[in-house]
Order: structure tokens, then sequence, then C-alpha cells
């Protein structure tokens, strides 16, 4: 006889927990085919607050970890997903419709992608700051920092796992907290990444992940007075103009979108940051 | 007479020569402008001192296509060695004619001429300085090999640091390759138009920096026009607001230096004195018109009556009148309508319950005037301890715990500046790494270096102005806006 499978409930992710919408509704996530493969949680405006909540509850912490101790965790992130390597490439097959080696191909780019990454945790600070020789007795250090609470429309298209990746990473590896709002089209690696997270060291609300419309949630984002930033990737299709009108209320710091899946860079990383410069005086001996 | 009393020392107008009116500069000449002229006054006597050209929308696009011209035929042609000579040329020069400026900008804003003189002007010959040796150096800026230039850059500036303001946003353009249209503030055009004159004399290519004075609808033309490619603010967080919403998906980068309400903590491990004077500084230095100013004064409740008695007793000492005379401390309000708002504000201080100060001395009939003032007993919520006042008044809350000073001091939607006064150093630094401001200064205050980051978190703006960071906002990273790398994945199907 064959075993009946298991199917997963697929939910979100929010404050380290995976709740369904407080709305109650659901969206069918279908193959290329039309078949279909599971009922997405339909994020609400309420989803998308709470999720705030959470991300702002884990700026603290997240950010007062030390650059070594954040990329040890990003670099756990890698190291999880490399162990399931197999379950991501079966899930982009089956929703990307893409080759087995292709989909091992984007788990492979997206281990990578967070590798990368988790090398800059203790260094673009360096790099991107310095000592300021000014003219008097004063000790002075420009320092970049975090944010804080950054809301992403991640990439839409395939490579969903990698768009994914190339986007959570540069945000959180300074100390950001991040609300994602992930493909509408592809959401199930997203939430299979959720589990990755929740058992990788990432405390809880560092990263909150979103599925349903980024249409609908992206407004009350882009307007919320507790987001300090808005990272547009994968708002290429929606009305983002508005967004970074709505943004501006707030004088958020808005990265607009990008076509494709944004490749590795400092400039990701130090958007999301402040520079935080340092006086103090010297004795006059 | 006692030793507070000094005999009037006015520094001279004798070595100003000042037209009885002034053209827009554009194009490397003063024209006429379009629209209808207004008068500078001195806010110290409502003097006139001059008539001053109007810019309308017609004027915006005439100067910004002189602009753009500039950039594609001279600016971005030249070495950046030789934009740097001209650079130095520039700072040499306004070096060289100091003491005009400083005396020019007292006049036309009303702040004390020992401050002109020996902070505003010194700094803007600084910053050029500064600016004038990166032009040649813009590989080791930190954005990869051959950073380009942007292209034209609006510019409008606020009217509490005339000159300085223009020199933080002309330097760093010209320096990164760009050219410029900048729009001084209405109240404070002067200095801005002598600096013209020092263009001329350094024989800088024409239309590379252009000056268009105006109210709110030339700046407002300005950042809006469609051949701008990069647009730096210094002003209220409101037009900062409608800024941003303006030039939204328009793809023009954007620097916005913003209001504040910093705070100023003083621990009770302090130097008390020391920390008086940085306090004194902090809030009433240029009468307290400073986006950093440390209009919050947090002090550790054991030392509060102390720290409050010596603040008077301080306060009470300083000059306040006219604004050449090298004994004044604290000059006129820029404008009626500034005083204005410092009056409101400070009433609803005094309607909310705060206990309200103000120093003994003596207002002048004529001009705009505001004594030293001091609120205690502030709670975060009164409109004092929320709103940018811009004036010379001090709000003082008190706390018990460190953790209790930094939750006040971030009780803001501002993130400029704040201060720490301790003689503790790991207690400073421990304090500094939670404020959530881009400047902090331990055992001092309203320090400002061209070498040094100037800028704010939150609702204060974004971009740096000042040093390397400074230097990056006139510049975009050749590998940056230009298509990004894609991750190699193998074949992936849309």
């Amino acid at each position: 006889m064959t075993r009946l499978a298991v199917p997963k409930t697929y939910k979100l992710y929010i404050g380290g927990k995976f709740p369904r919408s407080e709305s109650g509704r659901t969206y069918e996530v279908l193959t290329k085919k039309g078949e279909f493969l599971a009922n997405a949680a339909l994020a609400s405006r309420k989803d998308a607050r709470d999720a705030v909540v959470a991300a702002r509850a884990a700026v603290a912490g997240w950010s007062g970890a030390t650059g070594y101790n954040r990329g040890q965790v990003l670099y756990r992130i890698a190291e999880l997903l490399e162990g399931r390597r197999d379950q991501f490439a079966d899930e982009l097959v089956l929703t990307e419709a893409v080759s087995r080696a292709a989909a091992l191909r984007q788990v492979d780019t997206a281990i990578d992608v967070w590798v990368w990454y988790a090398g800059w945790a203790d260094k673009y600070v360096q790099v991107a700051g310095n000592g300021n020789p000014v003219s008097g007795p004063y000790f002075n250090i420009s320092t970049p920092e975090a944010t804080g609470v950054v809301a992403i429309i991640a990439p839409q298209g395939a490579d969903s796992l990698v768009g994914l990746a190339s986007v959570l990473a540069p945000a959180i590896v300074t100390g950001n907290t991040v609300v994602v709002v992930a493909s509408q089209a592809f959401p199930l690696s997203a939430i299979s990444l959720s589990e990755v997270l929740a058992t990788s060291d990432v405390p809880g609300g560092v990263v909150n992940v979103l599925t349903g419309s980024p249409a609908e949630m992206a407004p009350w984002l882009a307007g919320h007075g507790d987001v300090n930033a808005l990272d547009l990737a994968g708002a290429e299709t929606l009305d983002w103009v508005e967004l970074q009108v709505i943004a501006a209320d707030t004088l958020k710091r808005v990265l607009p979108p990008q076509s494709g899946t944004p490749g590795p860079s400092l400039e990701r990383i130090t958007f999301f940051t402040e520079t935080k410069t340092v006086w103090h005086t010297k004795s006059l001996i | 007479m006692n030793f507070l009393d000094y005999a009037p020392a006015p520094e001279s107008t004798s070595l100003l020569h000042l037209k009885k009116s002034y053209g827009l500069f554009i194009d490397g000449e003063f024209v006429k402008g379009h629209g209808k002229p207004f008068l500078t006054i001195s806010p110290a006597t409502e003097e006139r001192i001059a008539e001053v050209a109007n810019a309308n929308a017609k004027d915006v696009d005439t100067a910004v296509a002189a602009a753009r011209r500039a950039y594609e035929r001279t600016w971005s042609k030249l070495s950046g060695a030789d934009r740097g000579k001209y650079l130095f040329r520039i700072a040499r020069l306004v070096q060289e004619r100091a003491r005009e400026l400083a005396v020019a900008e007292s006049l036309d804003n009303g702040k004390p001429i020992k401050e002109s003189r020996d902070v505003d002007v010194p700094l803007v010959a600084a910053w050029f300085f500064y600016y004038a040796g990166w032009a040649d150096k813009l590989d080791y800026a930190g954005l990869g090999s051959s950073p380009r230039a942007l292209g034209v850059a609006a510019q409008v500036i606020p009217w509490n640091f005339p000159l300085l303001m223009l020199a933080w946003k002309i330097a760093p353009a010209l320096a990164a390759g760009n050219t410029v249209v900048i729009k001084p503030a209405e109240t404070t055009p002067l200095s801005a138009l002598i600096f013209a004159e020092i263009l001329q004399q350094a024989d800088l290519p024409a239309g590379v920096v252009n000056i268009l004075t105006g109210a709110g609808d030339t700046g407002e033309a300005l950042v809006n026009h469609p051949d701008v490619n990069k647009v730096a603010f210094t002003g209220s967080t409101a037009v900062g607001r409608a800024i941003a919403k303006s030039v939204a998906g328009s793809g023009k980068k954007v620097t916005l230096e913003l209001g504040g309400k910093a705070a100023n903590i003083i621990f009770d491990d302090a130097p008390i004195d020391q920390a008086i004077e940085g306090t004194v500084n902090g809030i009433f230095f240029n009468q307290g018109h400073v986006c950093c100013a440390g209009s919050r004064l947090l002090v550790q409740e054991n030392v509060h009556d102390d720290v409050v008695e010596r603040l008077k007793a301080r306060l009470s000492t300083l000059r306040m009148g006219d604004p050449l005379d090298k004994n004044t401390d604290i000059g006129a309000i820029n404008s009626r309508e500034q005083l204005d708002r410092i009056r409101e504000l400070s009433d609803i201080g005094e309607a909310e319950g705060a206990d309200r100060w103000s120093a003994p001395c003596v207002i002048p009939d004529k001009g705009f005037w505001f004594a030293p003032t001091i609120f205690d007993n502030v709670s975060t919520s009164h409109r004092i301890a929320r709103e940018e006042v811009f004036g010379p008044v001090l709000s003082i809350l008190t706390f018990r715990t460190p953790a209790e000073a930094i939750a006040k001091a971030n009780n803001t939607p501002y993130g400029l500046s704040a201060g720490i006064w301790s003689d503790k150093g790991s207690k400073i630094l421990a304090v500094a790494d939670q404020l959530r401001a881009g400047v902090v200064w331990a055992n001092t205050f309203n320090r400002f270096d061209p070498a040094s980051p100037f800028g704010g978190y939150k609702e204060s703006g974004y971009g740096r102005e000042g040093g390397r960071h400074g230097l990056a906002a006139y510049l975009e990273s050749s590998g940056w806006s230009s298509a990004p790398s894609r991750v190699e994945t193998g074949k992936a199907q849309k």
C-alpha cells in the first residue's frame, strides 16, 4: 500500500510564531499548470500591523547584539538551508516549474547569498564608518548602525528563494528587523524559510513574513509610523510612486523597485543604516 | 558701572560696499529677476539693507539650463585637480573677505558678530578648503573606482547660518563634479550675493554656480524642476516632507537636513561648570536658531536645583543687543514671523504649566528680540518638549537613571543631535550607543567641522553633510544605479 502524504499548512511568521491570518483568509497557491498546491494565508492590514509591533520589539536585542554574533546567526541560516536542500528544491520544482537541477542551483545560490552577507556583520562598520580629523581637541568617530524596522516587498518573480535572501540578509545583517511581504505567486519557500529562521537562533520578531497581496499591504506598511524604512525591491508592478509619497509623511528611507533579483551589494546594507557621529572632548595636557 | 557693563564696541560697516539692489546670479552674471523684488532688512533695527530680485519659474528654468550647460560643456570635462583648484581659490577669497562677510551676515541675520566672525565665516572657508582636496580623490571616497557626479544639484538653504549652509551645499557638490542652482532664504540673501562676487573673482566658469533669491515658491519651482538630478534641502521638517513627496518617483537623489529637538543630558557626575557653559552654548548660540540646538535639558534629579540655579546666574550675565557689537552674546531674532512663533510656543509652555523664567535684559525699542528663557518642570507631553521652538527657549526635564534619560531623549520623532555630560567615559559611550541621533556631543555641544558628518535619524531627515559621507551624497557609485548584477542561478523560468 502506498502511504498517504501529510501536507503542510502554510501560515504566517510573526514574532517567532506561526499564526494564521487574523482575518481567516487564505488564497490558493497553484503550480504552473494550475494544479492546487496549498492554501497560503492571505495576510490582512491587522497582520501587517502585528508584524510591525513584533519587529519593533525585536530591534533593541538584535541591533544590540555584537556583529560577530549576528554574523554567526546568519551563517547558521546558511547551514540549516544546506541541510534542507532537498526540501527547498522539491518546493521550487513544484512552484516555479523548474528542473530539479535548476532548483538545486537556486537553493545553493540562496545559501551563498546568506554566507556572503553573514561575513559583513562585523565589517560593514569599518568600511562605511571612519574617524574624523576635526580641527580641535576632539575625539570624533562616525559609525553606521541599523535604521530600525524595515518593511520589504520581496521580489515577486521566480527565483523566489534567492530573491527573498537577497533582500532579507542585507537588511538584518546590521541589526534591523524586518516585515517582509513574500512573493504572492511563489510564497511557499518564504514560509519554509521561516521554519529555518525559527530554528536557527534568529530571535523571534527579527524577521516577520507575510504572505498575500503586496498591493493590499504595502500602503499600510508605507504609512506606518513605526516603520523606519521601505524596500520596494519587488514593488515594480505596484503604484510604487504613491507608496513613496505615503512614506514621505514619516520621512522613511525608501529604496525604489528593481527588476529581477538584487545582486549582492554593500550599498544594500548601508542604505538601511544611519551614520552616527560622536564627538568627545580631549583634555589639554 | 559694574564689571558686566561694557562700553559699546560696534564693528564698523564701512568695509561693506553694498549695492542698492541685487539681481539674480545666473550664468556668471547678475541679471534682473522676473518676480516682484523684495527688501532685505536688518532684524535688529528693521531698517532696509537692500532690494533683492525675486526669481520666478522662468528664472528657475534659465538658471537650471545654465547649470546644465555648464555641467555638460565645462565642469564635467574639467579634471578633478582643476575643480579642486577653483575650490581652493574660493576658500582663500572667503578668508580674504572674511570680515566683510561677517559684518554682512550679522547685519542681515541678526547674529552676534563674535559668532559670524569666529564661527560661521571661518567654517565657510574650512568647508571649501576641505572639499577642494577631495575633488581629485573621488576614487578613495568609498564608492568604488570612478564614482559619477549626479549632474545639476538644486539646493535650498535656511536663514539661520546663511553663508555656512551655502558652503555645506556648494563645496561637496562642486568637488564631486556637479553644478549648482542654490536658493538662499528669503530673509537672509545678502551674504550669498557677496559670495557671487567672490565666484566672479575666482573666475569660476559661468553657470557652475547659480544663485536665485526668492521665497518658498522659488524653492518649490527649483526642487521640482525636471532637469535637476539632486535635491539638497535644509529647513523645517514640514517643508522636507513636502519635498520628499514632490520628488517621489523622480529618481532625484535627495538629502534632507530637517528639524530637531535635541536632548542634552547632564548626569550628576558631570563637570558642572563646563556643562553649564555647554548648555548655554547648546541652546542660546545663534539665538537658538539651530536645528541641532540642545533644546531639551535632561538633568539628573539630584543635581537639578544646582544646575538650574547656575544656569540662571550664567544667563543673567549674557548681553543682548546690537549684533554688530563685539560684546554682544545674544543678537536679534531673524524675523517677525519667527519671533511670533517663539512667543506663541512660550505662551503655550506657560499655559501648560511649566515654570517660565527669562533672563533680565533690556529689550531694544526696534527690531525683533526675545530674552533667553528657560522652562522648568517640563513634562514630556508639553508642546515645548515636543515641538521645535527654534529660538532661545530651553525646556528642563529630570531623570533618575541612565535608562530613563535614554528613553526620554529618544521620545521624539526627531533624531538630529544629542549631548551627554559626565566624567565617566564608559557611561558616555554606553549612552551614546543608545541615543537615536546622528550627532552626539559628549562634554561639548554645537561643534561643527567639515571633516565630521552631520545629519539626522528618523524625521530629522536623511543623508549626511560633512566628511566623506557628505561627498557621497553628491556621487553615485559606478556599479550601483546601473542594472544590478543578477545572481547566477542557472536556468530559471518566468
